[in-house]
């Protein structure tokens, strides 16, 4: 089984988000950089999978060369290569994201490749399934359990409290949700061979997109007037009040 | 045409809503769901083959009917089958949509980042337009429309059929929903432990609602990650969420603004939630959450 994982780079923002003045982008001049929950996932079910059955595994990302740093914490997990297709810094549309990788992972003998359901910045719910249609795989999205066996992948997602279960002939593009998994921490071993590691680098080229990005905007803030209750007693009452009982 | 997917999925009716702004809608409906009043037609998707949920089939369906946008709701369902209709017609796709208005053959919108930390304005040109509605920002409301029903049977290959849902498997009986849960009890870190929720379990039984919680304690392995309410969980829209040691960090807010109500138990008058809360009880959670069981039961419910 080889295993690709594909991460994006995006700022760790805190409890509130600060833009640049011309509203184009977060301002990351204060702010460490790392990658979604559902990536972080995706990097430890590929572990797992080539623990399970052997083979090897390789983590991809789009972005500026400083996107090292998150190929090199994936590889201290214990992912064995890695892949920068390098950019400006700028950001990225979905189509071209896509088309990038998967002209990226076409030569290479990948069985599977793992997406994080959504990018923790963009969240544009697309990349991996352009991904799919690109390379001609089958592909499914929202996974929180994955099994392989004879050459057949069994995923499963959440529906309506219950599950929904997919089977996928391999090769397949997958992409999962936190909750698939607990992400391992990295080992200082695996931190000292990271930062020895090669990183392969290729520069693609962006696409024109359809969508295109006017200006970012903080939400404003939906304060409300809160009563203060002195007891456990009093907020039973409310719930009373509210016919909840 | 413009065309809104609709599924059981109760987000659909949202979406569906929504997408009246732009003029007639026609409501592309898979499963057994009533769309009564809220749309003229309706196309009630009807194809021998297709008893279960098939992304590639449903994409077709949308595809074959050469809609100029289309409309679907931001479910795990809603965006998988919108982005491979984008990525087979090459076509831009703008999920998580909250505002939009066409304006001569653009599109202007407003979309969710960051799990809906942080909004982007932008421009969708081209055809056809595709857009997800952020689940919970509109209300469902019929407009008393007299909706017509027609079936229609999409043109299915073995191709459509490569990714299909296999078996399922039910929820347990008695279990209520967390996405749909008239009554959401939460609990953070300030619940301290696995048995910790054991009240606030017995606080939602009551109340018939369901429990859910913060990243914080499905990483710590007290709850199933199932429970988790937020960027990377559940999007609620309860009539009251109840929440329990919980600070009310924005990627936890952005998973439970569509509540009706907030009632807040911390220790902390400070915690960002409690700016977000209707009712507070400042206080012990371990104290508070027993009281109100017991106050509840004591007076005969
Ligand atoms: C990309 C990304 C996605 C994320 N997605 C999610 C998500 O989906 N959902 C989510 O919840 N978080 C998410 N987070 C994490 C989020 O930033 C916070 O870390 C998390 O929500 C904090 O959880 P908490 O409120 O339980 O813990 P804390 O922030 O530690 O808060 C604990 C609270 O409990 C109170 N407390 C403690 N003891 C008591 C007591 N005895 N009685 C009463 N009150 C008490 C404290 O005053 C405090 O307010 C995400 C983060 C990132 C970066
Ligand atoms: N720049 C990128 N580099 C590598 N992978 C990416 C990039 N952007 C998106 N992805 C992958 O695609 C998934 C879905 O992203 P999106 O469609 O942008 O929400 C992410 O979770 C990543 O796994």
């Amino acid at each position: 089984m080889n295993v690709l994982v594909c991460v994006k780079r995006v700022p760790e923002t805190g409890a509130r988000i600060t833009l640049t003045s011309d509203a184009q982008a977060i301002d990351t001049t204060l702010l460490g950089f790392t990658i979604s929950p559902h990536e972080e996932c995706a990097v430890e079910e590929a572990l797992r999978i080539v623990e399970q059955h052997g083979g090897s595994t390789t983590v991809l990302t789009l972005g500026p060369a400083a996107a090292i740093e998150q190929l090199q914490n994936a590889m201290a997990m214990g992912i064995g290569e890695a892949v920068l297709l390098e950019t400006d810094g700028s950001d990225w549309n979905a189509e071209s994201t896509a088309a990038a990788i998967a002209d990226a992972v076409r030569t290479r003998a990948c069985d599977l490749l793992l997406f994080g359901n959504e990018a923790a910045d963009t969240g544009d719910y697309q990349v991996g399934v352009r991904v799919a249609h690109a390379l001609g795989l089958p592909c499914t999205t929202g996974i929180k359990g994955i099994s392989i066996a004879g050459g057949t992948l069994t995923a499963r997602r959440e529906a309506g409290g219950g599950w929904e279960i997919f089977e996928l002939p391999l090769p397949a593009v997958v992409s999962v949700k936190e909750g698939i998994n607990l992400p391992r921490y990295a080992s200082i071993q695996g931190r000292l061979r990271a930062k020895k590691a090669t990183i392969e680098r290729i520069a693609p080229e962006p696409l024109a997109s359809a969508l295109e990005t006017v200006r970012l905007a903080v939400p404003p803030e939906q304060e409300t007037h809160v009563e203060i209750l002195r007891s456990g007693a009093e907020a039973a009452r409310v719930l009373r009040d509210l016919g909840l009982v | 045409m413009v065309l809104c997917l609709v599924d059981d999925d109760p987000v659909s009716l949202e979406a569906l809503t929504f997408a009246r702004r732009f003029g007639e809608v026609d409501a592309l409906v898979f499963g057994d769901v009533d769309v009564g009043g809220y749309v003229s037609r309706a196309r009630r998707i009807v194809h021998e083959r297709l008893d279960e949920y098939a992304p590639l089939a449903w994409a077709q369906a949308i595809v074959e009917l050469e809609p100029e946008l289309v409309v679907a709701p931001g479910t795990d369902r809603g965006h998988e089958v919108l982005a491979h209709v984008a990525a087979r017609l090459g076509a831009a796709l703008a999920a998580n949509v909250v505002e939009a208005a066409i304006e001569g053959d653009v599109l202007n919108l407003t979309r969710q980042r960051w799990g809906g930390s942080l909004l982007e304005e932008a421009r969708l040109r081209g055809s056809p337009k595709l857009l997800s509605v952020a689940p919970h920002v509109v209300e469902a409301e019929p407009a008393g429309l007299e909706t017509t029903v027609e079936d229609f049977t999409p043109a299915l290959g073995d191709e459509h059929f490569r990714v299909r849902v296999a078996r399922r498997e039910e929820p347990e009986a008695g279990t209520v929903r967390l996405d749909t849960a008239r009554v959401v009890v939460g609990g953070g870190r300030g619940v301290g432990s696995k048995e910790g929720f054991d009240v606030l379990e017995e606080l939602a039984n009551l109340l018939g609602g369901a429990v859910g919680g913060s990243r914080v304690v499905t990483n710590l392995g007290w709850r199933p990650h199932s429970d988790q309410v937020g960027q990377t969980g559940a999007r609620i829209a309860p009539d009251l969420y109840i929440a329990c040691g919980v600070s009310g960090a924005i990627q936890h807010i952005v998973g439970c603004k569509g509540a009706k109500r907030i009632l807040v138990i911390n220790k902390d008058r400070n915690a960002p939630i409690v700016a977000r809360a209707d009712w507070a009880v400042i206080g012990d959670l371990h104290e508070i959450v027993p009281a109100i069981v017991a106050e509840l039961r004591s007076n005969g419910s």
